[in-house]
């Protein structure tokens, strides 16, 4: 019994060792990943990992996702603010931002 | 737009700080539906035929006039049997340019959106299979649908990218502004200049948050605080399409080109002005329910106002007048 829970406890470690934010900026109205716009692209992330999105433009956005894989509306988040999205099932999820459809990114999760 | 030039603008004719406003003479079209002069004849052929509605009266230009800046002057347009409906009929001057079409975003592409008011039982109420076996047994049209596509039928799909290619060639780009953006320092008077310098400073007009890039368009989404959101069972817009919190009586950015033309204004046709336009931006909107976060009420002079109004007139092109086609029997 107690070996079966060293190996949970071992288990989940691992798993929150493993959990990883990848940060996906706002500016000048596209989704800029790694310095790069990245409207229309797409990145790769684990299950468990978090999205952390940051507003670095001068007025407000709204990012959001009606797929199935991650429902969420973050709101509107003026610059300097970021939102977190932990995402936790596998799937394709698509990004956008509600004010400007031109911010769109597609996030999937394995 | 994501923008590609985002280098301090520097006011000063020609300067090189300025191209980011500069459109080209046609708008950009898809390999699927590469541009070419018979597919334009053709489509202009479609758009000002009214037997592309049920009742054979209403056409394309029914409610996008070239006499009119490619709308209707109307506060909202009136569609089959003269029904009044919900929203203005926007202009169809530089929506080639545009990402997304249509005041809800409903349609991405001018070869999605060309077939929408025909099948709309509210607007030209068309009978699709009829209207593609008469394009079918007319002689005139299926030898310009040959010349225009040869080797595709006569269906939906051409008959809609004739209409989107004949669309795209409806293009506002030699206006004041434009001649100013290019070198004519005389082209812009005074106030015109300073109303571009109010409408780009976000402690001012805050005009570029919206309107933003050489069609003076995000492409966006925004509620701006109509007095009609307030009402008993508001448009709800843009939600319609995506249920976001935000976009609750959300309508896409129009262009201002040619905006002088295409009065009235807002999708609901409320402002008859373009100074009626400012002052509801001066005063932040009426109705704050849902209200976009990026609109803000305005500290703006009198003498700012006018100059804005004066700006926004320069951006219309000098009009030619649109020669009618013959249509085919």
């Amino acid at each position: 019994m107690k070996r079966i829970l060293l190996l949970l406890l071992l288990a989940t470690a691992t798993n929150f060792s493993l959990a990883d934010t990848t940060t996906i900026n706002q500016k000048h109205k596209a989704f800029v990943v790694n310095g790069q716009p990245s409207n229309g692209g797409q990145i790769t992330v684990n299950v468990g990992d978090t999205v952390r999105f940051v507003n670095d433009d001068e007025f407000f956005h709204n990012v959001f996702s009606l797929s199935d894989a991650k429902l969420f509306d973050l709101g509107s988040f003026p610059k300097g603010d970021h939102r977190d999205v932990e995402f936790d099932t596998a799937g394709s999820v698509e990004v956008e931002c509600a004010l400007h459809p031109e911010m769109f990114i597609t996030i999937i999760v394995e | 737009m994501a923008q590609g030039d985002t280098s301090p603008l520097v006011f000063e004719p020609g300067h090189a700080s300025l191209t980011r406003f500069l459109l080209p003479n046609t708008a950009p079209y898809p390999d699927t539906n590469k541009l070419n002069a018979k597919r334009v004849e053709l489509g202009k052929q479609l758009f000002f035929d009214p037997r592309l509605s049920l009742d054979g009266n209403m056409s394309c230009a029914t409610c996008h006039n070239p006499s009119l800046g490619w709308s209707d002057a109307l506060p909202t347009a009136l569609g089959f049997r003269g029904q009044l409906l919900g929203r203005a009929s926007p202009t169809v001057i530089n929506t080639g340019f545009n990402s997304i079409q249509m005041w809800d975003g409903r349609k991405k592409t001018l070869e999605d959106q060309a077939m929408g008011p025909m099948m709309s039982n509210t607007e030209m109420n068309m009978d699709i299979p009829l209207l593609i076996d008469f394009l079918n047994t007319s002689q005139g049209y299926r030898s310009a649908f040959n010349n225009a596509y040869p080797g595709e039928k006569i269906d939906e799909a051409t008959l809609a990218k004739a209409i989107a290619s004949f669309e795209r060639t409806i293009v506002s780009n030699t206006s004041a502004f434009d001649r100013w953006v290019q070198g004519d320092k005389d082209a812009l008077s005074n106030s015109a200049i300073t109303g571009f310098k109010v409408f780009m400073d976000p402690q001012k007009g805050n005009c570029a948050v919206c309107h933003s890039g050489a069609n003076f368009t995000d492409n966006g989404f925004h509620n701006i605080g109509l007095p009609s959101f307030g009402k008993e069972n508001p448009d709800l817009g843009r939600y319609l399409e995506k249920p976001v919190r935000i976009l609750k009586g959300a309508f896409k950015t129009p262009t201002i080109r040619d905006v002088s033309l295409t009065a009235p204004y807002f999708h609901d046709g409320s402002a008859k002005t373009l100074m009626q336009v400012v002052n509801h931006y001066v005063q932040g909107g009426v109705v704050k329910t849902n209200l976009s976060p990026n609109l803000k009420p305005l500290v703006l002079t009198e003498l700012e106002k006018q100059a804005l109004v004066d700006f926004m007139k320069a951006l219309t092109s000098p009009q030619k007048p649109v020669q009618l086609p013959i249509l085919p029997l």
